[in-house]
């Protein structure tokens, strides 16, 4: 156990580090000149070259690199180019609308995906176990945009079918107002909910149903148990755990979900930044929530495949 | 006798066909072919393609042409599936729209089968002490979020169709390194590959003619997902401003045309929607339907399920 988590935690941080190079020499690769962005049209070459002095654009690549590593090393992030904030600091502000949205949406998809994953199971058979295995493919086929503008029009306030939940913004004072807040994230979390929560559904039902048809079914069965008994008090337990590993892996797209649903609600979260970032060619501030939204799918597998260790005695037997 | 078996002795036995497997037309396609969500896939992707195709030479109105006395004309004969805010033909745009998921699917598919064959060969033949590093990196690269890498991509480059294409193909071709890598693994352990290294066939050659084709189904399976995959990320990237050009037809662009004015004309957000999701939906399935007419396993749970 111990050797596996040091080589679990190493490749954490090897991923990290690969990260930061990856993301380093991409935005480099063509430099569109950021002084020019800085300086704006009007900039005259001695003012951009000011810029670039200014800024370490001058300097070669791998100082450049170091630089930037030796200050994330510090947690220090860095000053945008453009807005000349701490980016370390924008960051966390952002990720109080985001990091809710996506727990949140996480909760959704586990209510709607966990339970139904195993009606379908139990019931597959069935033409109600039959449609929800469909509901949840065609589900999964959407563009999660999609889904959610099906949501404004239905619960929407003012443009719904009924008029329920804002779809707009997020309130100035942020969580000051818990019950406002709440409301602001709710379609946009319902709406990363269903999306993975198909996805969390598809896995669970195929899980459960593989677990039905072992021997230890048969056996509890044959002890007096009912097979849905059976299957909910043995069964279920043991396809949770291949689950967790699958909601693991899909946190890589419930992360690029979170952008496209921040940017259709107008959340102030970190992926509605990333995307003007870009726009505005804020070199350091990319790398940086990159490296952040990077880290955090990176820590999430972690996380999951250690706690898979410690759940399943069956993981560790094969290592011994 | 069984029961006398340790878990280490059964773990040996190749259980795997020893058939050598070759390049003419294989069973697994016949049997995808046979079953019905196999069918719904493949008619719908034969008609995507055959949208694409027609409207590069028909479309029911030109797609430029916009009747600013019909904005937002609801669905008639003249516009079956209405206009949009400047009165362009919404079915002509969706019909041109097909080109653009066609150039996107098949773009990051090629890439993706690209990176992943390459990638999972050479992990899988290469010796541990220069495979065991890609295969780090591999697993690193497999936590990045396809979004993100088209988002750092577009940083530099700007947003565009290829953006897309490169992003979904790199993104699901480490995907697909890794499944391929381990099912080389898997073949090079039977019996054939044995008896082709004493007979002394080359690397090169084995891989070509014994193991690759083992890969191919698993290789279509996992591209039919990338696919759809890329179809998504097409619609999410355009509508952030990174994938299609204001003037480019593609369902992603009729998407987030359309959601700027959800309050005007709800309608018109359904179309491109479904367009996408029965797409993707038929690339999934086809996708389940051809693992399943590899898998006797799951064939013949399905004929008990009855599903």
């Amino acid at each position: 156990m111990l050797s596996f988590t040091l080589r679990r935690v190493a490749l954490f941080v090897g991923g990290l580090f690969v990260t930061t190079i990856v993301v380093f020499v991409v935005l480099r690769v063509l430099p569109g000149d950021v002084a020019q962005v800085i300086g704006g049209i009007k900039a005259t070459p001695e003012q951009i070259e000011q810029i670039r002095s200014e800024y370490g654009l001058d300097q070669p690549l791998v100082v450049q690199y170091v630089a930037w590593l030796g200050g994330l090393l510090r947690f220090d992030l860095g000053t945008s180019l453009i807005t000349h904030t701490p980016i370390g600091a924008e960051i966390a502000e952002k990720l109080s609308v985001t990091l809710p949205l996506c727990v949140a949406g996480i909760a959704v998809a586990l209510v709607i995906g966990v339970p139904l994953g195993v009606y379908g199971a139990l019931r597959h058979r069935t033409t109600a176990g039959r449609v929800v295995a469909y509901v949840a493919q065609a589900a999964a086929a959407v563009p999660v945009l999609w889904t959610g503008l099906i949501l404004i029009l239905l619960l929407g306030r003012g443009v719904g079918a009924v008029s329920l939940l804002p779809t707009q913004g997020f309130p100035k004072d942020g969580w000051a107002d818990p019950a406002a807040a709440l409301a602001s994230i709710a379609l946009p979390a319902l709406t990363i909910g269903i999306v993975e929560g198909a996805v969390v559904l598809r896995y669970m039902r195929s899980a459960v149903l593989n677990e039905m048809n072992l021997d230890y079914i048969r056996t509890a069965m044959s002890r007096g148990l009912t097979r849905t008994g059976a299957v909910l008090r043995h069964g279920v337990p043991n396809a949770s755990i291949s689950v967790l590993s699958v909601v693991g892996l899909q946190t890589a797209s419930l992360v690029g979900g979170a952008v496209v649903i921040e940017e259709l609600f107008a959340l102030p979260g970190l992926g509605a930044k990333l995307v003007s970032d870009v726009g505005n060619r804020d070199l350091l501030s990319v790398q940086g929530i990159m490296v952040v939204l990077t880290g955090l799918v990176l820590a999430i597998g972690l996380v999951v495949d250690l706690a898979h260790r410690v759940i399943d005695p069956r993981q560790r037997r094969v290592e011994a | 006798m069984a029961a006398e078996w340790t878990a280490a002795e059964l773990a040996e036995i190749d259980i795997s066909p020893g058939r050598r497997a070759s390049w003419r037309l294989p069973g697994w396609l016949v049997r995808t072919a046979r079953r019905p969500h196999g069918v719904f896939g493949l008619v719908v992707v034969a008609a995507v393609l055959i949208a694409a195709a027609v409207s590069l030479v028909w479309t029911p109105h030109p797609l430029l042409a916009a009747d600013s006395s019909h904005t937002w004309a609801p669905p008639s004969w003249t516009h079956p599936l209405g206009t949009d805010q400047i009165g362009r033909d919404t079915a002509s745009w969706l019909l041109a729209g097909a080109r653009t998921t066609v150039l996107v699917a098949a773009g990051a598919t090629a890439i993706a089968a690209l990176v992943g064959l390459a990638l999972g060969t050479l992990t899988a033949s290469l010796r541990p002490r220069f495979a065991e590093p890609l295969v780090v990196l591999v697993d690193i690269l497999v936590a990045f979020p396809v979004l993100l890498i088209a988002m750092l991509l577009a940083t530099p480059f700007g947003g565009s169709i290829g953006v897309v294409v490169v992003a979904v193909g790199i993104g699901y071709g480490v995907n697909l390194a890794r499944v391929v890598r381990s099912e080389i693994v898997r073949v090079n352990a039977s019996d054939y590959i044995l008896a082709a290294r004493a007979a002394g066939t080359g690397l090169l050659r084995r891989l070509w003619l014994h193991v690759l084709p083992n890969v191919v189904p698993v290789l279509v399976v996992q591209l039919s997902l990338t696919a759809g995959v890329a179809i998504l990320a097409e619609s999410g990237l355009t509508f952030l401003g990174y994938g299609a050009a204001p003037a480019e037809p593609s369902w992603g662009r009729v998407l987030a045309d359309a959601q700027k004015y959800i309050g005007v004309a709800p309608l018109s957000v359904v179309w491109p929607g479904v367009a996408i999701g029965v797409t993707v939906l038929a690339l999934n399935l086809l996708g389940d339907a051809v693992a399943e007419a590899l898998d006797p396993r799951l064939r013949s749970q399905e004929a008990r399920d009855g599903a």
